[in-house]
């Protein structure tokens, strides 16, 4: 999330898509609630009726995977109806930014794709710079290369009629919503959307989100509060383990993985430290090399120095453009390309797409650690349905880990806020924190290689003193990730003590004598104390439910990120009832929450230029937000294409059905149809609120189990008397991969939608069941019927549209 | 006095049980001054962040102070900013995931082509599996690709999870995996 949750009650419109929040983030709406009883307006768009859109103002229904033409009506409608905020769009956005004489966009497709690589060459979107070397600009906005007008005219071919045809919202509904959302525009107004894997979980992920994007710069919704674009995350710390880096291309704090090409940390740092000749432009990811050195320094203590590269050379290298993310994981495991395995606290024998071929790629181990709390259809996948224990190899060893309550350290949610749990009854049993688990194990690995072994250097130069009485220290951990000096170091007039901690990542140094494991927490574990385990009830001084002294919060316990641009370019808030950061014009600072940058507004109050104001989005390398975006794979604007399996054999909006950069898997377990009579109707995956995830840490409760007890298929009364199935019967629903059996739930929350003048069903599975609880072992996951496809930027599988048959067994 | 809505009922939430009188035909009066007492009187309280969505609801654990130490209660945090006291039948029925006999309570060990487990003890668990991580990794250690350019690696080796850890816990995972040269690494944010 850009804001947090308490935020949401300042908006005055909130968009709910690609997320049912009432129901798998409950609590939201206490925020959610608030802001309507202030009068704002709640919008619900969801192919399913759900508990939230019980509670909207507006609904709507539209086809899973269909989301950029909804939204891609919006922008138009908004450019059409110049609802936009033009001095932010100006101002804050790349807008007037001269795009290069090779784009070219035609038929569905942009320049520079290669067909064999399935990959677009990115150079030819470049921006025209000027001599030296920044984007040249038109800010009168006429050149008709700008982006601006691209954007227009990318967008004119979605028309509400179009649009209507592809989604099977009406027109009236789809003009409702434009409206009601376009008026947010106004300077004082806000507007924010809460979205999750309803649009992630498609091939055309990154751009759902990015269509919702340029929508919230177009109308000044981002930085402000009700603003912004907000990511429900689904898990307590997918946000921390994110930052943590516990993904293929990534080093804590958004560092990127390096590749065999690059051989030193010189090397690494010419490639990923972006340069910008605009000196108005903060650029702030010119500071990577000081948090690279950090982080090495923290991995490796005394052993990294200057004369070993800090030990740059002992991080493992990804080949070049290669790949490794979760689907081509199991992919390769599939191929029986691995030996070992961990499921480190995740069950990926439900979890994932496709995930009867990850049952069978398990099979193909040598050996395999499982940790978890409850025993789990990925430990015990050897004696799971259609598994011959006789015949599975692979050897497992399945720990036992606590429960939260019964350990300590923190957790970072969805708005970014870092919270500290503490240790209340002792771990049941002999389970143990996963904590005491990992670093006993590389204690463990350490003493083995100092016996020798092959290239034994990271591991035995890996710091590794995180023990305190034998047990794993989360304090310690804590304050390793916040950083100390490593030296006596005086900047200014302040001296910093060896060995004390950094207060802030803006003094983290390059030369070694820093150390930080991640630069984005530096600043949450100082010598003032914990500022994770903070308690504090004061709200700030603009009273918008900051509660600056609650909790922390990361960057440098900013809530609001890119606060600068909700004020003018003077520093003035656009809406001084809600305003989140201001200029002191005779203190000469920002007041309000943490501001994104220290230095003055881009303008004087006589409206002369202040050549000290730096831009107001400091994490792009021209400091503007992108309604353009050169950097993704699959195009610098959205564009419509079906999911992998769809029900339509045209795109209206293009000559290609699919989006051409999609990854596709060819092995024996990856068939997909699309417009295939076997598989007729769309198929969705979603949660409720009495299961989580996978449903391992609920589905052995009693309670939970109790109210939602079986896997269950939501059809329509038309569809249900279409196939002469009744309410209650157990029926099969089967895709190309799969079949699963479910209880029907024939609703009126489904209806059948009008595609392109033709009759197109859709059907909803929750995602929580296995076969290992409850233990009738009958209740299936629904991921056996989801397919190996995704997003060809995160590669987050396709798993929120695909097609399936539903039948009487 | 500043007070706070929790001190608020720290302080009268006994007084207020107490006042109330079932419309059973009978009074309650004593066995909810009781059950308050437990939570209160031989508890220990501590602060804790729901482990299931993003949203970080705060909730107040009890714990037995005598007996078996384990958890009587757990509730809704008031003073917790976000949900100010207020569950979801999840986080409501927290007390139940941490007091449940399904729960795994020793390691595990199912052998090759065998159709059960064993009991490990740690030890040895933690022991049999730094030989197979060191014996697969130095098999399949790849020092240098076709180009003859470092890789220092194996991709023998794959690791999924955990967005259910605590930073602390993820910080230290990812750094033992990449000093062992995995580089297929990921988990929940994946997927």
């Amino acid at each position: 999330m850009t804001n947090h949750w308490i935020d949401l009650k300042n908006a005055d419109v909130i968009l709910i898509m690609g997320s049912n929040a009432a129901e798998n983030h409950p609590i939201s709406f206490k925020w959610v609630t608030e802001a309507q009883k202030n009068g704002s307006t709640l919008i619900s768009v969801d192919p399913r009726f759900t508990r939230t859109s019980s509670k909207a103002d507006i609904y709507a229904p539209l086809r899973s995977g269909t989301d950029i033409p909804f939204l891609g009506g919006m922008i138009k409608y908004i450019l059409d109806n110049k609802l936009y905020h033009e001095e932010y769009v100006l101002n804050y956005t790349n807008a007037a930014f001269i795009v290069g004489d090779a784009f070219g966009f035609s038929d569905g497709l942009f320049v520079g794709y290669d067909e064999k690589k399935r990959s677009y060459d990115k150079s030819k979107w470049a921006f025209a710079l000027d001599d030296n070397g920044v984007p040249k600009r038109d800010p009168s906005l006429k050149n008709p290369r700008c982006v601006f007008n691209l954007l227009k005219k990318h967008y004119d071919r979605y028309t509400p009629k179009r649009v209507s045809e592809v989604t099977g919202t009406t027109e009236a509904q789809l003009l409702e919503i434009y409206k009601t959302y376009g008026a947010t525009g106004k300077p004082d107004k806000s507007a924010t959307i809460m979205y999750a894997m309803g649009w992630t979980q498609h091939t055309v992920g990154v751009q759902n989100i990015r269509t919702m994007a340029i929508i919230q710069q177009l109308l000044g919704n981002m930085g402000i509060a009700g603003g912004g674009v907000n990511a429900l995350r689904g898990e307590s710390n997918v946000q921390g383990s994110t930052d943590q880096a516990l993904l293929f291309h990534l080093l804590p704090g958004y560092l990127p993985m390096p590749s065999a090409s690059i051989e030193s940390l010189a090397a690494y740092n010419a490639n990923f430290t972006p340069k910008s000749n605009d000196p108005r432009s903060a650029n702030w990811w010119q500071n990577r090399p000081k948090y690279v050195t950090s982080l090495l320094k923290s991995f490796f203590g005394d052993k990294a120095t200057a004369e070993n590269d800090f030990g740059f050379g002992w991080l493992p290298k990804l080949d070049d453009g290669k790949s490794y993310s979760w689907l081509d994981l199991f992919d390769s495991m599939y191929e029986g390309k691995f030996k070992g395995f961990f499921a480190w606290g995740q069950n990926p024998a439900c979890s994932g797409a496709n995930s009867g071929k990850t049952r069978k790629a398990l099979a193909k181990l040598d050996w395999m650690v499982n940790v978890n709390l409850f025993d789990n259809e990925t430990g015990s996948f050897w004696k799971g349905p259609g598994m011959d224990p006789a015949k599975v190899k692979t050897e497992v060893f399945m720990l036992p880990a606590c429960v939260s309550v019964e350990k300590e350290g923190s957790i970072t949610n969805s708005g970014r806020w870092m919270q500290w749990r503490y240790r209340g009854p002792k771990p049941l049993g002999d389970s143990r924190p996963d904590g005491d688990i990992i670093v006993e194990l590389g204690l463990k690995l350490k003493e083995l290689y100092t016996k020798g072994g092959t290239y034994p250097d990271p591991i035995l130069n890996l710091k590794w003193d995180y023990m305190t009485d034998h047990q794993f220290d989360a304090h310690k951990v804590a304050k390793e990730i916040n950083g100390y000096w490593l030296k006596d170091k005086t900047i200014g007039d302040v001296t910093y003590k060896a060995g004390s901690l950094v207060p802030s990542f803006a003094l983290l140094q390059a030369d070694g004598s820093t150390s930080a494991g991640n630069w984005l927490y530096t600043a949450s574990y100082t010598d003032k104390g914990n500022m994770a385990a903070r308690r504090g009830q004061e709200d700030a001084p603009n009273n918008i439910g900051l509660y600056p002294g609650f909790a922390w919060c990361w960057p440098v316990n900013r809530r609001i990120i890119y606060n600068r641009a909700s004020c003018d370019p003077k520093g003035q808030p656009y809406n001084p009832k809600r305003w989140v950061v201001k200029w002191d014009t005779e203190a000469k600072k920002w007041v309000g929450d943490v501001p994104d940058g220290p230095w003055p507004p881009l303008q004087n109050p006589d409206g002369s230029l202040n050549e000290a104001g730096r831009y107001a989005f400091i994490m792009t390398k021209e400091g503007h937000s992108q309604l353009y975006g050169p950097g993704l794979n699959d195009g610098p604007f959205p564009e419509h294409y079906e999911p992998l399996e769809c029900p339509v054999e045209k795109n209206v909006f293009g000559k290609l059905l699919l989006n051409p950069t999609a990854p596709v898997y060819g092995s024996d377990a990856d068939a997909h149809f699309t417009c295939d009579p076997r598989f007729p109707y769309v198929c969705t995956t979603y949660r409720v609120a009495e299961h989580w995830q996978t449903g391992l840490m609920t589905r052995p409760q009693p309670w939970l189990l109790e109210l939602q007890p079986q896997m269950f298929v939501e059809i329509s009364e038309e569809l249900a008397k279409l196939r002469g199935i009744t309410n209650g019967e157990r029926v099969k629903v089967a895709s190309a991969r799969g079949a699963v059996e479910c209880t029907a739930m024939v609703t009126k929350r489904f209806k059948p939608f009008k595609i392109s003048g033709t009759v197109v069903h859709e059907v909803g599975i929750p995602w929580h069941f296995g076969w290992r609880w409850p233990e009738s072992g009958k209740e299936e996951s629904a991921n056996l019927l989801t397919p190996s496809t995704g997003d060809p930027n995160t590669r987050i599988p396709e798993s929120k549209a695909f097609m399936v048959n539903v039948a009487k067994i | 006095m500043d007070f706070t809505r929790r001190q608020f009922i720290q302080v009268t939430g006994a007084t207020a049980a107490g006042l109330a009188v079932s419309g059973l035909g009978f009074d309650l009066k004593p066995v909810k001054a009781h059950a308050q007492m437990l939570k209160t009187k031989y508890a220990k309280e501590t602060t804790t962040i729901c482990p299931y969505c993003g949203v970080g609801c705060g909730a107040i654990v009890h714990t037995s102070q005598k007996g078996d130490g384990r958890v009587i209660n757990i509730e809704g945090d008031p003073d917790h900013v976000i949900n100010r006291g207020a569950l979801c039948p999840k986080g409501a029925a927290l007390a139940q995931l941490t007091e449940n006999e399904n729960r795994l309570t020793r390691p595990m060990y199912r052998a090759s082509y065998s159709d059960k487990w064993v009991e490990l003890s740690w030890d040895n668990a933690l022991s049999a599996i730094a030989q197979r991580i060191k014996g697969t990794r130095d098999a399949t250690f790849e020092a240098k690709d076709a180009k003859g350019q470092a890789v220092n690696r194996t991709a023998a080796i794959a690791s999924v999870g955990s967005a259910a850890m605590d930073n602390e816990e993820c910080w230290a995972y990812q750094a033992l995996l990449r000093a062992l040269g995995l580089v297929y690494v990921e988990h929940q944010a994946r997927i």
